[in-house]
């Protein structure tokens, strides 16, 4: 959904891989980034719930750095939308994540933010990803907390093979991470 | 396939000014803000701090429960009713079973009675835990809501081994319940049960009832007069609040709730504070009950056995005839509803969930009506906001306790 | 719940519960008289609703559900009314939470409430053109996905560019 950007091939003194130089920058801006990963919990209905018990003390999302919920979308970096998505909200949805910097990550926690989930009815949109690119979808109704948690690891993985530092050095549209 | 019309957007629409040029500004709170429990929007009409005019916006989360039960039966519908009022899925399910039954005109015996209740005041502490823990999260004090997270997990806990999912469980079926209470639950509920007054007491009440700040935020906040309360509808603690003694539990009861001994707490005034201080006794009160039941908890069948509504046993299933068709009837249509509509409430920790069923004979219900306690209470909002300053409306929002799921359907 | 006064209105009873059927134009009269006779005092209206049945003439059915807190007791309060002229008194002007529940009962079915101050969509867009709990609606809707997200998509656009 998202638009596609293409990096030009620049033939010149940085190889493609950066050097050692740009890893190590690289390996710094991604750790940094991982491990203050602030959602945006869009929480529609029950999974809501669930974000909130990862929240609490016994699953404890500050752990990995991101209990930090802004409901602002300037200040947030993932947006973790918890819940079913009608069509009437699928308008806030998209305007919020349209309003969120780069970097920015959308997580489906829930089958109904990944498909519609049990409601194949006429106000529900089936999945998310009909108006916004997912990076992750978790499964469950509601997913336990537990897998929860697996999907951030999963998302500071992916952060890891991130590459920002091209984007700011080149100041060309580097492929982010985010389609 | 029609194509969608061109209109302007909902999120755009002109709410007009009540006079022209006066200065007001409109404050767009919502769909997604942090103290708005869920998806809910409000345009508010200010003057300087104070709201003049409040208009919700409600059906962000509107899911279609309502056509949904009459394409899927009875049965298939009992997972969707968790995701009404998701604060307390379990007594959603026990009122739509409840329903069901009074329809099918079926008697559960009392073993089955009493786990339904013990489940149904394990919701009520569960969803007025979190129905605190949020508001004072929104008021400002946020080690509540860490503490009632900790009770909930304890609750989670228990349904876990009841039921098999923490939160969305789905347990009891029209007829009664799907399995039985495993071994030690009981006197696990109970100890919990036992403990919990003591510790909402530590947790809460020493924290915030005489905490001069929360009384200042909450005391005269949201005031609601009897008779407003009556005439919009409200239910729950909400009602209670303002001063108006109808619990279901004690006006017209069920399950056996009149053999249980158990006060209903009723507010004075009718501001937050006492719609707080009713939640905070009626968790209280529902630890009582759980003891109660636990103590005088029947044996004998969990179900009702004539192999028209409810699965036989497995191993009649396995050898004889008759059940085999009767597991297969129940399995690939459900239980029938007769031609006939009832109209069935209970008291939910929102409110008094209500299901109005038209059978029509077969096992699909021809009209399946959720009156839903938070979209009634709700509707009070356009009355209760103005006059608020905005800080005031995070609390009085937060002390209505209303969940969007319940309210949209 | 047997003896009703009014005559020519008979009374029925399902399962403990009683109900009566009434002509629309005299439902705002029978509400009235049930909610302030001080013998009745219905003073707590739970419910309006709906139902649908398309082959039947009238097709619409609103139904009152109230309570009595003196009596501690429910009711049911029917009437019906017909496609042509989907139209049945608002409850408005005895309970004010009628209002909602008959924006709702409008929004779902078509039915409309005469005497209603603001009368229009509660749950679905406000420029959707379907009542979705009518029989011939389907359940998974008459759009599909694509054209939803389009229209979706046209919205968060445009707002983003008009700032209105």
């Amino acid at each position: 959904m998202a638009d596609r950007r293409v990096t030009p091939v620049h033939v010149g003194e940085f190889q493609e891989e950066g050097g050692v130089v740009l890893t190590s920058v690289d390996a710094v801006i991604n750790w940094a980034r991982k491990n203050s990963i602030w959602p945006l919990p869009l929480g529609l209905s029950c999974c809501a719930i669930e974000f909130m018990a990862v929240a609490a003390s016994r699953f404890d999302m500050a752990r990995f750095g991101a209990e930090v919920a802004r409901f602002s979308p300037r200040q947030a970096d993932l947006m973790l939308v918890a819940g079913t998505l009608t069509y009437k909200m699928g308008e806030a949805c998209r305007r919020l994540y349209d309003q969120m910097a780069e970097p920015r990550w959308v997580i489906a926690m829930g089958a109904c933010a990944a498909s519609g989930g049990m409601f194949r009815s006429y106000p529900v949109m089936q999945g998310i990803d009909h108006i916004v690119p997912v990076d992750f979808y978790i499964p469950g109704c509601p997913p336990r907390p537990e897998a929860v948690l697996q999907s951030i690891m999963a998302l500071q993985k992916k952060i890891e093979k991130d590459s920002p530092s091209r984007q700011i050095l080149r100041r060309t549209a580097a492929p982010v991470a985010t389609e | 396939m029609s194509a969608p019309p061109e209109a302007p957007s909902p999120l755009a629409r002109r709410v007009e000014r009540s006079v022209e040029d006066s200065g007001r500004i409109f404050l767009n709170m919502g769909p997604s803000h942090p103290s708005t429990h869920g998806v809910l929007r409000i345009v508010l009409e200010l003057d300087g701090e104070t709201v003049v005019r409040a208009e919700p916006d409600i059906g962000y989360l509107h899911r279609g429960m309502e056509k949904i039960a009459e394409t899927y039966g009875f049965t298939k519908f009992i997972p969707y009713t968790d995701r009404m009022d998701y604060l307390a899925p379990i007594a959603n399910n026990i009122a739509v079973c409840t329903a069901a039954e009074v329809l099918m005109g079926i008697d559960l015996p009392p073993r089955a009675k009493a786990i339904r209740v013990v489940c149904a005041e394990l919701g009520r502490i569960s969803s007025h835990l979190l129905g605190l823990g949020a508001f004072a999260m929104d008021v400002g004090a946020l080690t509540v809501f860490l503490y009632c997270f900790r009770e909930r997990e304890t609750i989670y806990n228990f349904m876990e081994s009841l039921t098999g999912a923490r939160f969305t469980v789905s347990y009891p079926r029209v007829g009664g319940l799907s399995r039985d209470m495993p071994e030690g639950w009981a006197d696990a509920v109970r100890r919990f049960a036992e403990g919990l007054p003591a510790r909402v007491d530590r947790d809460i009440e020493r924290l915030l009832t005489r905490n001069r700040i929360w009384i200042d935020r909450l005391q005269g906040v949201g005031t609601i007069p009897r008779e407003v309360a009556i005439s919009y509808g409200l239910t729950g603690p909400n009602l209670r609040g303002s001063g108006v003694e109808w619990d279901l539990r004690k006006e017209m009861p069920y399950f056996g709730y009149e053999q249980y001994e158990f006060d209903v707490p009723v507010g004075t005034k009718g501001d937050a504070y006492d719609r707080y201080l009713c939640r905070v006794e009626e968790i209280k009160e529902s630890a009582r009950i759980i003891r109660q039941a636990l103590e005088r908890m029947p044996s004998g069948p969990i179900s009702v056995g004539d192999g028209k509504t409810f699965l036989p046993p497995k191993e009649k299933v396995m050898t004889r005839m008759e059940e085999l068709i009767h597991q297969f009837m129940i399995v690939t249509e459900g239980p029938k509803a007769p031609v006939g509509e009832i109209f069935w409430a209970h008291e939910n920790p929102k409110g008094e969930l209500g299901f109005y069923i038209v059978g029509d004979g077969t096992a699909r219900p021809y009209r399946l009506r959720m009156r839903a306690p938070s979209f009634v209470n709700l509707s009070i909002l356009p009355w209760l906001l103005p006059g608020a300053m905005i800080s005031d409306t995070v609390a009085i929002l937060a002390s209505l306790d209303f969940v969007m799921g319940e309210c949209d359907r | 719940m047997e003896a009703f006064p009014d005559a020519g209105i008979e009374a029925r009873e399902f399962r403990g519960q009683w109900w009566i059927d009434v002509p629309r134009e005299r439902v705002l009269d029978v509400l009235r008289l049930l909610k302030e006779d001080p013998d009745l005092g219905f003073v707590f209206l739970n419910d309006v609703t709906c139902t649908d049945h398309p082959e039947e003439e009238p097709r619409f059915r609103v139904v009152w559900v109230l309570t009595s807190f003196s009596r501690k007791e429910r009711f049911r309060v029917r009437t019906r009314c017909p496609e042509e002229d989907p139209v049945v008194p608002s409850a408005t002007p005895l309970w004010a939470g009628a209002d909602w529940l008959e924006r709702e009962a409008f929004d779902m079915f078509g039915v409309k409430f005469a005497g209603h101050p603001d009368l229009r969509r509660i749950l679905m867009p406000e420029d959707f053109d379907a009542f979705p709990l009518r029989k011939e609606f389907p359940m998974e809707g008459t759009r599909s996905d694509r054209q939803w997200a389009k229209w979706v998509l046209e919205r968060a656009r445009r707002t983003e560019e008009g700032r209105p």
